[in-house]
């Protein structure tokens, strides 16, 4: 995902001289032929993220299209005080873009994950949320995100879910879509970890239970419309995300079925449970270790329908 | 662009000065807003910016040629909105809003307010993004310059010497940082609480052109700020020595003022004071 959004930045820079990259002191020789090409929309501002949230909100404010990139929760958390009132509160045109979202760092350790920031980020007003499942809308986020104006969260996974794109589909921010359909269950997944949910599905399939897919890579703003369709015709949902189960994906879906009053038959959140990504192991492993893999959500569907686990192969 | 909006000098700005201080002590008063004594600090150096130096244009207060001035010590909002009042970006009679339910005129200071570039109030904020915008001027070879003015006491964040050392290392002239060194932070001394000497060599070292200044003294402030850059190819540092709470006797030098309200008495002595100021 990361290649696909430099490609992307790469792809429309000429036509935007207003784009700047801002990095953190990160992403050694994945960014040179960006830096290359464009050394004037490029600043490697050292390893001092308060500082790169300040400047790119002073850039933005001078009519930039500022990105800021770091790895896990340097360009968030650490810098969460100047994205609120540097970025956001000014309405200023920033796009954080992490890499490494979830556990993709696994064994790297939990210092270099991310797992809060879609809760912590998406609580900021006026920022728009992109956690992209494969890579084409990877690409498309980021080509969305050089047009859009305002500030925006980009949260890249090492892994990503295999290509579901249509021929000639556009992107549409904002608008989940909707990979496999299926009216027995819900999953609703964001980040790479779709693709255990794809797996999960084609698994369920084979047992006969029917599974509607959805790639939400829009977090903020939630598409309610989907959700609430979901909700109504399938027999419940299942949301899978390697994020904390508070405030991430299965909570921002909470919220948008409670409040429209569109109650599943059941909803239950694969997440990571008020617990830090402490196991040492790859995000594979990881996934597997927290219950968030393509067995964790066969399981969960069969306990949800109260179907007997078959012995899988 | 008309910059001589009114009369500059260092007897005009010292007029200003006073008016800002009695605009600030009627705002804080009425409105009960605190960090007075940390707004007649600066009064001088703000009066001095306003008064003449900036470029700034009420009539275009987005001009992209403009002068850009950033608040890094947002709690002394008042004090910018009093200058910006006196300049004319603004109705003076909108200042005892300050603090008032509904006002735009929030204590620390907001950019929803006419000729203020950004909202601060979280210390260690304001370099950085003036350092930004100062990058982005180079980028676009506007000769427009970033003021910014900080306190002593925000040169605790860690933040300030991120910005420090990036505007140094990009070589921003067009960017000047202003200290208001009055020595006394939220609740103690700066010396009793992290001290900052040897200032002045601490932004040498790391890359400004520094001068030190009395901050109260406008034709001493002028003449720096009629000098800026400091050094070609840096940016530059004007550390002001002030008095927190200047203007007012009982307020000087204390750190009760920093957030205690002119209320009753003390109002009434504190505005007899500055009335009876020259």
């Amino acid at each position: 995902m990361r290649d696909a959004f430099i490609r992307t930045l790469t792809e429309l820079a000429p036509q935007h001289p207003e784009v700047m990259l801002l990095s953190g002191d990160l992403g050694f020789a994945v960014l040179d032929g960006y830096i290359d090409r464009f050394p004037r929309q490029f600043l490697n501002v050292g390893i001092a993220e308060q500082n790169m949230s300040g400047l790119a909100a002073g850039m933005a404010l001078e009519g930039r299209t500022v990105f800021t990139y770091s790895i896990g929760g340097f360009p968030t958390l650490r810098c969460l005080e100047q994205i609120r009132n540097d970025i956001c509160y000014h309405g200023a045109n920033v796009k954080i873009v992490c890499v490494g979202g979830g556990m993709s760092y696994g064994p790297v350790g939990f210092s270099h994950h991310a797992t809060e920031d879609l809760a912590i980020l998406r609580s900021l007003p006026g920022m728009q949320v992109f956690s992209p499942c494969d890579l084409w809308e990877a690409a498309e986020a980021a080509r969305h995100l050089v047009l859009h104006r305002g500030p925006a969260y980009l949260r890249l996974d090492k892994s990503a879910a295999p290509a579901t794109v249509r021929p000639g589909e556009a992107f549409r921010p904002g608008r989940i879509r909707t990979v496999r359909e299926g009216s027995d269950v819900t999953l609703a997944a964001t980040g790479g970890i779709l693709g255990e949910a794809i797996l999960a599905a084609d698994i369920l399939a084979d047992q006969g239970v029917f599974c509607r897919v959805l790639s939400v890579h829009t977090v903020k703003p939630l598409d309610s419309g989907t959700l609430t369709a979901a909700a109504s015709e399938t027999g419940g949902i299942v949301s899978i995300e390697e994020h904390a189960a508070d405030g991430g994906l299965g909570g921002a879906i909470a919220e948008v079925l409670m409040e429209a009053g569109v109650f599943p038959r059941f909803l239950v959140r694969l997440a990571l449970r008020n617990t830090f990504s402490s196991v040492v192991g790859s995000q594979q492993y990881l996934r597997q270790v927290y219950s968030l893999d393509a067995a964790a959500v066969v399981r969960t569907v069969f306990a949800k329908l109260d179907i007997a686990v078959p012995a899988l192969a | 662009m008309n910059s001589q909006v009114f009369a500059t000098g260092p007897t005009g700005t010292r007029e200003i000065a006073q008016r800002l201080r009695t605009h600030a002590l009627r705002m804080t008063s009425a409105g009960g807003g605190a960090h007075i004594g940390a707004v007649f600090s600066c009064a001088d150096i703000l009066a001095v910016l306003y008064g003449g130096i900036l470029h700034v244009d009420p009539a275009a207060p987005k001009s992209p040629m403009r002068d850009r001035f950033v608040l890094s010590k947002g709690h002394a909002g008042a004090g910018l909105y009093a200058a910006l009042a006196e300049r004319g970006f603004f109705p003076a009679g909108q200042l005892l809003t300050h603090y008032r339910n509904g006002s735009e005129l929030s204590g620390h200071v907001s950019h929803k307010v006419p000729g203020v570039d950004v909202s601060t109030g979280s210390l260690g904020h304001g370099l950085s993004m003036a350092s930004g915008m100062a990058y982005a001027a180079i980028l676009k070879s506007s000769r427009h310059r970033v003021f910014c003015l900080l306190s002593d006491g925000e040169c605790d964040e860690g933040s300030t010497w991120e910005a420090a050392m990036f505007a140094a290392h990009h070589g921003l002239s067009n960017l000047v940082a202003i200290i208001d060194y009055n020595r006394i932070q939220g609740i103690a001394p700066v010396g009793d609480v992290l001290e900052l000497e040897p200032f002045a060599d601490k932004w040498a070292a790391f890359g400004w052109a520094v001068r030190e200044v009395d901050g109260h003294d406008h034709r001493a402030l002028h003449t720096a700020f009629g000098s800026v850059p400091f050094a070609p190819g840096k940016p530059s540092c004007l550390i002001a020595h002030t008095t927190k709470g200047k203007g007012v006797s009982f307020m000087e030098n204390t750190v009760l003022w920093h957030y205690r309200i002119p209320r009753g008495a003390e109002f009434d002595a504190a505005l007899a004071e500055l009335e009876a100021q020259p």
